[in-house]
């Protein structure tokens, strides 16, 4: 009688000290790693933004002061923060002297391994195209990263044409991605041999975030050009 | 008391060695191969992953060697893990906060540092049973051979596949990189390469047999 209590006894000992071995380790883990979150966020929170920073300026060069607009619920664009992760959003970048010198517009969509997050300006006068840089990708080395690299590549963006149609709500030539070598038009981007995915990927990236954006930003231009 | 020292002292001496070179998590025991081939893509990459892994190692080690007494042998393994794991977000945070850049380039593979066979190794073969002091010791030296083995192969990838160690260019523009190099199979062929380069050197260091006398006859 006496043997299977102490048997059941032990168990009960047992049991506490498993729960009290992985509740204890549990909250000292949990602690720690809130701890960590909490000491590195105002440090991570300034890294990304200074590499945006960094990818405006590159897209726009001479650019003083920049100020991010968001799409507002009626259909129009207002004044925005970084606060908010989810949610897509412009830099109009100003001169020292006030002037809109260009919109930095962010893209994103599915390229060979995962997504592709991208940069690139808008110039309304010349309704164009003038600035290309990728802010996140995890294309493979050495052929699809060449998105971000390749010089000839980068050309595509010195004036890629996304002029809008009589209506003024969608473009005129959608932009699309042709073999290395083959471009003839203004609104094609010129492949790159051995990373067609990531190229044809960066075109439709382009094209729906471009007919999306650019309309509403031509309906908002004056407003943004007093906002600096 | 002096004797007691020096045979610690050969103990410690013998517990990096075999890290480094005798037992290299990489080389002799291929343990964590995931990592060791799919982010030694160069040089700089192959670096940080390994000194992550490495800090991880040290970390979990001591911890799993400092509770050891407490955990209940059914429950350990759900123990080592979740040490493992919030010492990778710590990590993981860290290397946010220092470089953006840094992260980006080892993607997924830092929290996949959770599930490196290594990591959980040592504290199942070697923590779970040793001192703080011989955990963290022991936790060092594999950390710091797979951090070897990481670069060596990351080295020669990167200088094969983009002409460059360190993103210095090495051969100049008219260098033809060998682009397979930095692909997936790249890792297996410069972990092979080593791998022969090791068992060329171990067979000339092993005492050749002495001819037969007589033979002649």
């Amino acid at each position: 009688m006496t043997e299977p209590m102490a048997t059941s006894a032990t168990a009960v000992v047992k049991t506490w000290q498993m729960y009290r071995a992985m509740v204890g380790l549990g909250v000292l883990c949990g602690s720690l790693i809130v701890t960590s979150f909490l000491v590195t966020r105002a440090t991570i929170a300034e890294n990304r933004r200074r590499a945006l920073d960094l990818a405006v300026r590159t897209v726009i060069p001479g650019a003083d002061r920049i100020q991010v607009f968001v799409a507002s619920s009626d259909g129009g664009i207002a004044r925005g923060t970084e606060d908010n992760p989810g949610e897509e959003r412009v830099y109009a970048a100003y001169a020292a002297d006030g002037e809109l010198l260009g919109v930095a517009i962010q893209g994103r969509g599915l390229g060979y391994q995962d997504l592709i997050s991208v940069l690139y300006s808008y110039d309304r006068e010349r309704q164009a195209v003038t600035g290309f840089a990728v802010l996140d990708s995890r294309e493979t080395p050495g052929l699809g990263d060449r998105i971000a690299t390749d010089p000839s590549f980068q050309e595509n963006f010195i004036a890629l044409d996304v002029t809008l149609d009589e209506s003024g709500s969608e473009l005129l030539h959608p932009i699309v991605a042709v073999r290395s070598g083959e471009k003839q038009s203004a609104w094609e981007i010129d492949g790159i041999t051995g990373a067609t995915i990531s190229s044809v990927a960066v075109a439709s990236i382009l094209r729906e975030s471009a007919a999306r954006w650019i309309p509403k930003l031509n309906d908002h231009w004056e407003s943004m050009r007093q906002g600096g | 008391m002096s004797q007691l020292d020096s045979a610690s002292s050969e103990a410690t001496g013998s517990m990096w060695e075999a890290g480094l070179w005798r037992e290299n998590p990489v080389f002799v025991q291929v343990l964590g191969m995931c990592p060791a081939l799919a982010v030694s893509n160069s040089a700089r990459n192959a670096l940080a992953m390994g000194l992550a892994t490495c800090a991880v190692l040290v970390l979990s080690n001591t911890v799993v060697a400092c509770i050891r007494s407490l955990i209940p042998r059914q429950v350990r393994i759900a123990c080592y893990i979740l040490v493992i794991a919030t010492f990778v977000t710590c990590i993981d945070y860290a290397i946010q906060a220092i470089s953006l850049d840094l992260h980006r380039a080892l993607g997924a593979f830092i929290s996949l540092i959770v599930v490196n066979c290594l990591i959980l190794g040592r504290a199942e073969s070697f923590a779970s049973k040793s001192t703080m002091s011989a955990a963290a010791i022991d936790g060092a030296s594999m950390g710091l051979g797979f951090t070897l083995a990481l670069f060596m192969i990351g080295a020669v990838r990167e200088v094969a596949g983009s002409g460059s160690l360190f993103g210095i260019s090495l051969f100049g523009p008219n260098f033809q990189p060998w682009v397979i190099m930095l692909l997936p199979s790249g890792g297996f062929f410069a972990l092979a390469a080593w791998l022969l380069v090791f068992a060329a050197w171990k067979e000339r260091q092993r005492p050749r047999l002495q001819p037969l006398e007589g033979r002649a006859q």
